[in-house]
């Protein structure tokens, strides 16, 4: 077997192996091993399957729609858990990308710096350069949300659709920041010599990498996006299906009577934009190291705000599954319809000549009637929100938790 | 005012409204309010449509400020407090409509008033599970025996959404209850609510008055159950207290029946 496909299929691996540790239906000490073992065999069938061109397309495919779904893990906690009506998702996502990529590249010097305007750069390494994305993300929230939070529903809509707007123009405007209108070149990718240089990776894993070039790059990235993602799941699921949770669901649903039940429910509104910002952060972060060169065109509203209410609906509000789910599939769609209106397009053409050059925009119709179609017909997306909020039981805890109660509970009526 | 040696003695005030004045644009709808509620009782507020009895109620509990007046409760001035710390003093109200969580379930509404919750801090859902977890059982077996005390165990895993009317008046009462209050103020606990369930509810409130020393202050058109269950009553007419006393002198007192009828009454007598 080729080498390069066996190096390919350990990285495809890493997604499915979480995919796996999530979904299986059976004990952990059973789960463990059997989506360890299913996640390679799976990875070896897709990567023996597909042609190499578009093994490559569906990674590429796969790490956009991550990092949208890290965006729509961000809007859930902040419109399905607590109701806040945010169409500002591109501003924090351009912080974010911005922050990141300002942390993790050298500010410019000599020649390079007539070309080049950034207000700082620190090269810091990824990891960094993604939490300060995240952290910086959360605080310029927290300062948003001292006035906007006072707003509600339609109101907040419009407020944050122009903070975003402003965000995207200081990004486009002031050149000293982040290069202004032109792109931010360079931004580091993550352990990118692994590829470059085999040689600088550790003993087995050079081996490894060894039959692997430069622009299979994409196949490593896709797995510090799936880990990435996968944590932010498990941090967002954690907080949201707990007291504090509650709190927000409460506040969403009834906000009076929230305040009325002793909760400082301004306190409880700005934690949950602020923390859904942070993550929104995040995503901008992995887009900047994945994008390479970003500007401020990259940040519209179409692209970063309105696509991920559409994953958000889809999915379902108010359920973290659904909000990875619906931007896969949205993000499927949106990527599919590009190969449709290229096959429709001699029809076009029949039609008017000016037809063709248009068609771009068919796709967005597509998407805004796909978003008619699931208000109306599915209004709570494909998984619904979960009935009760807080996970924190033991008795009402899933699956085997129940069972050893149940078990515990007749051991002690027994004796 | 100690109410950490033991029971408080009957008859020392709890609740002090003090001069309170409220306006809506041109209208005024508390018009220099005083009076007291005294400890162990159960105390009716009456009066016809518009008398301002909700706007107190609102005023009391923290949800719009006061023109002028203050608000005392054990002793401390609440004015003005944002109506979460009112609530943290164990004074607590319900709303006229019942105003549940609709898509929570009927424990978790229970379970969502607990204070002092450390699940609701976000860091400790990350980092104290196990705290979190163990405190969740407490606050579910407390959301439990509350729900056993308004009979409504069957619903407990029901959409509150989906009670009845009357089954969200007592959802609100049980709501109060997971508060441990020391007041309760009650809007209109009556309206909309069978017989059968009506007679609950008044057990209830009687049962929680004598056992836990809850003290009640309830709005309620019902004059049988006004009748019934509370001494003293105040009479409130255009924003102010019009008079207080014993059901008995309420329903005797003429002035009282002229604010009913707005006067009709009385042109129509002399």
């Amino acid at each position: 077997m080729d080498q390069a496909l066996v190096a390919k299929s350990v990285f495809l691996a890493v997604p499915l192996l979480l995919l796996g540790l999530k979904l299986v239906p059976l004990r952990w000490a059973l789960r463990i091993p059997v989506a360890l073992v299913g996640a390679f065999v799976l990875a070896l069938i897709i990567s023996n399957l597909l042609p190499s061109g578009k093994l490559s397309y569906l990674v590429s495919f796969s790490i956009m729609a991550g990092i949208y779904a890290i965006l729509t893990l961000g809007l859930n906690t902040q419109w399905g858990f607590t109701g806040h009506l945010n169409f500002g998702i591109a501003g924090f996502f351009a912080v974010g990308a911005f922050t990141s990529a300002l942390f993790t590249t050298a500010a410019p010097t000599g020649v390079m710096a007539q070309y080049t305007q950034q207000a700082f750069g620190f090269e810091a390494p990824f990891l960094i350069g993604i939490l300060a994305a995240a952290i910086v993300s959360g605080f310029v929230a927290f300062l948003i949300a001292i006035p906007v939070l006072r707003l509600r529903m339609d109101f907040l809509a419009i407020a944050t659709i122009g903070i975003a707007e402003i965000i995207r123009l200081i990004f486009q405007n002031e050149r000293w920041l982040a290069n202004g209108p032109q792109p931010l070149r360079g931004i580091p990718r993550p352990l990118h010599c692994l590829f470059d240089e085999p040689s600088c990776a550790p003993g087995p894993l050079a081996t490894l990498l060894q039959p692997l070039e430069p622009r299979d790059y994409i196949y490593f990235y896709l797995c510090v996006v799936t880990v990435l993602l996968a944590l932010t799941y498990l941090l967002v699921e954690t907080a949201t299906r707990s007291p504090w949770g509650r709190v927000l669901r409460a506040v969403r649903d009834e906000e009076q009577s929230a305040a009325m039940n002793g909760k400082n429910i301004t306190s409880f509104r700005i934690q949950s934009f602020v923390v859904g910002a942070a993550v929104m952060g995040l995503g901008g972060g992995l887009y900047a190291h994945y994008a390479v060169t970003i500007d401020y065109s990259h940040f519209n509203p179409l692209f970063a705000t309105f696509i991920v209410w559409v994953m958000l609906m889809l999915g379902g509000s108010g359920n973290n599954k659904g909000a990875i789910l619906g931007a896969f599939i949205i993000w499927g769609v949106w990527s599919g319809t590009a190969f449709l209106t290229g096959m429709i397009e001699p029809t076009l053409a029949q039609i008017s000549q000016d037809l063709p050059a248009r068609s771009a925009y068919l796709r967005w119709l597509l998407v805004a009637i796909l978003l008619a179609g699931i208000v109306l017909y599915r209004p709570q997306g494909l998984i619904a929100e979960e009935k009760v909020v807080s996970r924190f039981l033991a008795k009402t805890g899933i699956g085997r938790g129940r069972r050893k109660q149940a078990r515990e509970e007749e051991a002690e009526t027994a004796s | 005012m100690t109410t950490s040696q033991g029971r408080p003695r009957a008859g020392e005030t709890l609740l002090s409204v003090q001069d309170l004045v409220k306006n809506f644009g041109g209208l005024r709808a508390i018009d220099h309010c005083t009076f007291d509620v005294q400890r162990g009782t159960i105390t009716g507020l009456i009066g016809p449509n518009g008398a301002g009895k909700t706007t107190l109620f609102n005023i009391i509990t923290g949800f719009i400020s006061p023109d002028a007046g203050r608000v005392r409760f054990k002793g401390d001035d609440i004015t003005n407090l944002p109506a979460h710390r009112i609530f943290d003093k164990k004074l607590c109200r319900t709303f006229q409509i019942p105003r549940e969580h609709p898509s929570m379930t009927v424990i978790e509404n229970l379970m969502l008033v607990a204070s002092e919750q450390s699940g609701e801090r976000i860091w400790n859902a990350w980092l104290r599970p196990g705290h979190v977890r163990r405190q969740e059982d407490e606050t579910r077996k407390r959301a439990i025996e509350v729900l056993d005390f308004i009979e409504l165990d069957h619903l407990r895993d029901e959409y509150a959404g989906k009670l009845s009317g009357g089954q969200k008046k007592l959802l609100e009462l049980g709501r109060t209850l997971m508060a441990e209050p020391e007041m309760v103020l009650l809007d209109e606990p009556g309206a909309g609510v069978n017989r059968t369930l009506m007679k609950r509810l008044v057990g209830n409130i009687e049962y929680l008055c004598r056992e836990r020393g809850i003290i009640f202050l309830l709005i309620e058109h019902d004059m049988d159950l006004v009748m019934r269950l509370c001494d003293p009553v105040i009479v409130m007419s255009e924003g102010r207290k019009l008079m207080q006393g014993t059901p008995d002198e309420v329903r005797s007192d003429k002035r009282v029946l002229d604010a009913y009828l707005g006067g009709q009454y009385a042109a129509a007598e002399g």
